[in-house]
């Protein structure tokens, strides 16, 4: 929980890259790729995406699991959903809020309008 | 980072509208959520000067929010920092931005709640990753808006 926003904070450093969001893209698409599956659209080596992947599991949005010579690369969405979570917890909470606001403040007004008179 | 905005017309002049929110007596009247009490409001609306609200819902439930006002322009202009007690619902501070511009009817109010980040960082990358990244959240949560920097 303390952690919380640095996490949003890997997440969304995460996302500023182009390549990495195609990665992110592709695997949303699959179920899970292998590394050279994910190289493959790009004109970049295997290294690169390397380091992609190692950044995007830092923040993590992507497992990777070794199984003899192939390693599977799979999204996974938690920290998508925080940062989506967050977002729907006002959604719900200001348009109430600014309803009682504008109730309020309209009886206000009506109440000055009837002193000026 | 993850901004939430929202514009509304409310039929009164923006010197009200900015008293309602900024003061303990206004906020009393229209903070509670679902017709549960306010059970205590307080505001120093000045630059540093520090607001807190604690309602009950009607499910028996309390909760607390509190910040700085960083920005106070009446009628104008609100910028707070937002936090809620305990953290178990929002652990990080954020950041309320509330413009109050006059029109013929009253007062159309622009509310930007933003998630704090680096703002020159996010300003920096902001036109790049917004619409990649709505595109990864329809995959989440179709409906929820996310923007850029606040």
């Amino acid at each position: 929980m303390v952690n919380y926003q640095k996490r949003l904070d890997r997440t969304f450093a995460a996302l500023v890259d182009p390549t990495r969001r195609a990665i992110l893209a592709e695997l949303e698409r699959k179920d899970s790729a292998s590394i050279s599956d994910l190289a493959e659209p790009f004109a970049i080596k295997l290294p690169a995406v390397m380091k992609h992947l190692d950044v995007l599991e830092d923040a993590g949005l992507v497992t990777r699991s070794k199984s003899g010579r192939t390693v599977t690369v799979r999204l996974r969405p938690q920290p998508m959903r925080e940062a989506m979570a967050w977002l729907r917890r006002y959604e719900r909470f200001w348009p109430r809020r600014l309803d009682g606001l504008a109730a309020y403040a309209e009886s206000q007004e009506a109440e000055a309008r009837s002193k000026e008179r | 980072m993850t901004s939430l905005s929202l514009v509304r017309r409310i039929r009164a002049r923006p010197a009200i509208v900015f008293d309602a929110i900024t003061t303990a007596k206004g906020i009393e009247h229209w903070w509670g959520p679902d017709g549960g009490p306010v059970l205590l409001s307080e505001a120093d609306p000045r630059v540093g000067g520090r607001f807190r609200v604690r309602f009950r819902k009607l499910d028996g439930t309390e909760h607390e929010s509190s910040g700085e006002f960083l920005e106070i322009v009446r009628p104008t202009r609100i910028v707070m920092s937002w936090r809620w007690k305990g953290g178990l619902e929002d652990a990080g501070e954020s950041r309320v931005e509330i413009s109050l511009r006059p029109i013929p009817e009253g007062t159309e109010l622009t509310l930007t709640h933003a998630q704090l980040q680096d703002e020159a960082t996010c300003r920096s990358h902001a036109a790049g990753w917004t619409g990649s990244l709505e595109k990864l959240e329809a995959h989440f949560a179709a409906g929820s808006r996310a923007s850029a920097c606040p």
